[in-house]
């Protein structure tokens, strides 16, 4: 396969492990941010045992996809980790205080030390689940970059308005996730506030949508430039208006198995949208956006055909089992949380 | 200063890190002996063996999870001109520990251990051994990376970076697979140690002796075996790869200052960084020479000053190590003979040295990780980038103390939640509430 193929299948396949990282894990930090809220122990304990079993696999999805930008797009890997240096020393705090707080908790005695992990799992989560958007804002919107392709902006600079809003999309978005899966695996008083929650989240979420997109066609209008005539465009397009109308109808309903396929659908859609108008680029030069060649794109920025085929080889040969493994573990923990004896 | 900064960031994060997957590794090996036997003999010892050395995989696990994150972005925050250098070789075995090793192990414990009254036997024992297998493929695709950085392949200097010529070459570059048997074997001896310290104390407690007396066993077989072939042939030959592929660290772990073909090897000696020689020696005349069946073995009065190692902590590192992994076969081996004869339960003085004995294989793990990666130095791919040349440009002094700083505090928490919980579960023993007839 030539190199400019491999280039397009591997800007392809990093968007897929980026969906695959907000449809799983952004359950599962949607649980963390309404831990925050729980009104009592047997609801704080059901909420880390519907993702006890989970969490770590889809978490897996974020380190995936850090290996495979180093991977194909190696300049990409170094110039956004070493240049958002600070925002991500935050989010590995964050990743760290999470992962071990659900296993600390477990292992507490005394009531008074709980709510410290309770209070490190919920912020643990919520600040990935902003943090998530704030960087997608910002390869939105793009970064300041010298000619080397060299980060010149601030961790302040990464903070701004546009960027700051897709990170409180994401949020709502991560929660409404959340809840639903939620209402998925509760029964009752519980199940009924869950399900209140997604809904109120929804609203959030479409009203901060409306805005992004707005403001997007200011702060970013490249992204819309062309995409009326690209039909990959329609598809994403028509996947995230249509789930996105149909969740709430479906919570309401109760059939909340159909909510949460169409929950994730939004995050696909979403991100799809996003992807095919930065396609070709992947870290847009904010101070030179005329010229393609200034950002970092799919052409400037991969590695080598070598490289990019045995990757591909190892994406083909693994993916699917890893898939097929995954569906399989999701199953036998399907259905409403039991609390026994192997609980955390 | 950057530099230096950033290496003890790296330092500390990678040894901090490095602490848990080891338990994780062998402790999840012995777990599949215990479910293997607790499932095919139908005895339920094995079963809450599998129970209660679960629980503390569980927590070891959860603490290596957390800190590996660190180690998956540092590449890119600390190293961006390494990064962009390697990243078409080095990005590869990352994602393939993903894809291969990460999915399994974190997919298959969760189903592990909550899993066990909703799947079958035969599956809950398949989810152990996908935990080992998972944990295992990590370690592979981690070394692969670790290795390339020793001993590179496979490419060649184009456009300013290295570029992939040939994958599996360099996957199997010349110190992949016997760094790789030599690190596993490591981690298995961690698990057996682990194992036969927790199982020691349980006894000498009386807390569910009959059941800790099985683990027991199993722990100093395995632990007299995978600690003997540590050393023969593995480090042997891992000896001999880093002799013939990177002579300046040779020269360095060995304390070898002059070109010879007749290389004593030193049993004891103190390092002079002055002269580079070695003061006090207690040597085997020869011994090297005739070990490595070379004509002639190099001194480091051969290299020049900037392409050698630091001398004082190669060298102890390397031969504590070997002192520690030496005296884990005398333990061990004495131990087996003390089973073989029905004495071991019964001998204190052996129980409350394996309890004490727990920690060392993570000294002399870390110790032979200084030995690699400083030995390494002043390489961060050996004869091909400076680790000076490799640091990000645009990250301030500022901003990697504040990093530090962070991850000192953090981990020093972990460090110590950590040990408190593992302590006390230890010392609550396995909670044993029905005993079923199977």
């Amino acid at each position: 396969m030539d190199l400019s193929t491999l280039q397009v299948i591997w800007f392809f396949l990093f968007t897929v492990l980026i969906v695959g990282y907000a449809v799983l894990d952004g359950f599962d930090l949607g649980v963390g941010v309404i831990h925050l809220f729980a009104k009592s122990e047997k609801e704080k304990r059901i909420n880390i045992n519907a993702i006890g079993p989970v969490w770590d696999g889809n978490e897996v999805w974020l380190l995936t996809a850090g290996g495979a930008l180093f991977a194909a797009f190696p300049k990409v890997y170094a110039t956004v980790f070493s240049g958002f240096y600070i925002a991500i020393m935050l989010l590995l705090l964050a990743l760290i205080l999470r992962a071990v707080s659900m296993e600390f908790r477990e292992h507490v005695i005394s009531d008074k030390w709980r709510p410290i992990w309770d209070w490190s799992f919920g912020i643990g989560s919520l600040l990935p689940a902003i943090l998530f958007g704030v960087a997608v804002g910002n390869l939105m919107r793009g970064i300041p970059l010298d000619n080397n392709g060299i980060f010149t902006g601030t961790f302040l600079g990464l903070l701004n308005p546009f960027s700051l809003l897709i990170g409180i999309l994401s949020l709502a978005m991560f929660v409404k996730h959340g809840a639903i899966y939620l209402t998925l695996k509760t029964e009752g008083e519980l199940q009924d506030r869950m399900r209140n929650i997604a809904s109120k989240a929804w609203i959030v979420f479409i009203s901060l949508f409306v805005l992004s997109t707005l403001f997007a066609f200011f702060e970013a209008s490249y992204l819309f430039e062309g995409v009326l005539k690209n039909p990959i465009f329609w598809i994403f397009f028509i996947i995230l208006f249509g789930s996105t109308i149909f969740t709430p109808a479906l919570i309401n309903k109760e059939e909340t198995w159909q909510a949460f396929l169409s929950s994730s659908l939004t995050i696909v859609g979403l991100i799809g949208v996003a992807a095919v108008g930065m396609f070709p680029r992947l870290v847009p030069n904010l101070d030179n956006m005329a010229v393609l060649n200034a950002s970092l794109t799919i052409t400037n920025a991969s590695s080598t055909a070598p490289t990019l085929t045995a990757m591909l080889i190892i994406t083909l040969l693994g993916m699917p089992v890893v898939i097929g493994y995954t569906i399989f573990i999701y199953k036998i923990f399907w259905g409403k949380v039991e609390l026994t004896d192997e609980s955390y | 200063m950057e530099v230096l900064l950033a290496r003890i960031q790296f330092a500390m994060t990678i040894g901090f890190h490095f602490l848990f997957p080891p338990i994780s590794i062998g402790l999840a090996w012995l777990l599949v002996g215990f479910e293997t036997l607790g499932w095919k003999r139908k005895d339920n010892l094995y079963v809450e063996l599998g129970k209660f050395f679960g629980e503390l995989l569980a927590l070891t696990f959860a603490i290596g999870v957390a800190t590996g994150i660190v180690m998956e972005f540092q590449f890119g925050t600390n190293w961006a001109e390494y990064s962009k250098f390697v990243g078409d070789i080095f990005g590869a075995p990352l994602a393939a520990e993903g894809v291969f090793a990460f999915f399994l192990e974190s997919g298959f414990l969760g189903l592990y251990l909550f899993g066990r009254n909703k799947v079958s036997k035969g599956v809950h024992w398949f989810s152990a051994l996908m935990v080992a297998v998972g944990s295992t493929l990590s370690a592979f695709w981690i070394l692969v990376a670790g290795s390339w950085m020793q001993t590179p392949a496979g490419y060649v200097i184009r456009n300013g970076r290295a570029e992939l010529t040939n994958f599996m070459e360099a996957v199997f570059n010349p110190s992949t697979m016997i760094r790789f048997l030599h690190t596993v074997d490591a981690a298995i001896v961690t698990g057996a140690f682990f194992v036969a310290g927790v199982s020691a104390y349980l006894i000498l407690k009386k807390k569910e002796p009959e059941m800790m007396k099985k683990s027991l066993k199993i722990a100093v077989i395995v632990g007299f075996i995978a600690s003997f072939i540590e050393l023969f042939p593995l480090g042997h030959e891992h000896a001999i790869q880093v002799a013939e592929t990177q002579p300046a660290k040779f020269a360095t772990i060995e304390g070898i200052t002059e070109t010879s073909d007749d290389v004593p090897l030193l049993a004891f000696g103190v390092p002079n960084t002055q002269t580079r020689d070695v003061d006090f020696r207690v040597e085997v005349p020869g011994l090297i020479s005739m070990l490595l069946d070379q004509d002639e073995v190099k001194g480091m009065n051969a290299f020049k000053e900037e392409d050698l190692p630091p001398f004082a902590l190669t060298f102890l590192s390397f031969h504590i190590m070997v002192a520690l992994g030496s005296a884990f076969i005398a333990l061990m081996g004495f131990a087996v003979l003390l089973l073989k004869n029905g004495k071991l339960f019964r001998t204190d003085w052996i129980l409350k040295a394996l309890v004490w004995a727990t920690p060392l294989p993570l000294l002399a793990i870390q110790l032979g990780w200084i030995t690699a990666e400083v030995g390494r130095q002043p390489w961060i791919v050996y004869n091909v980038m400076r680790t000076k040349d490799a640091v990000s440009t645009i990250v301030s002094s500022g901003e990697i103390i504040f990093s530090i700083v962070m991850f000192g505090l953090i981990y020093l928490l972990l460090g110590g939640a950590y040990l408190f919980f593992l302590l006390r579960t230890i010392k609550q023993g396995p909670k044993v509430t029905v005993i079923e007839e199977v």
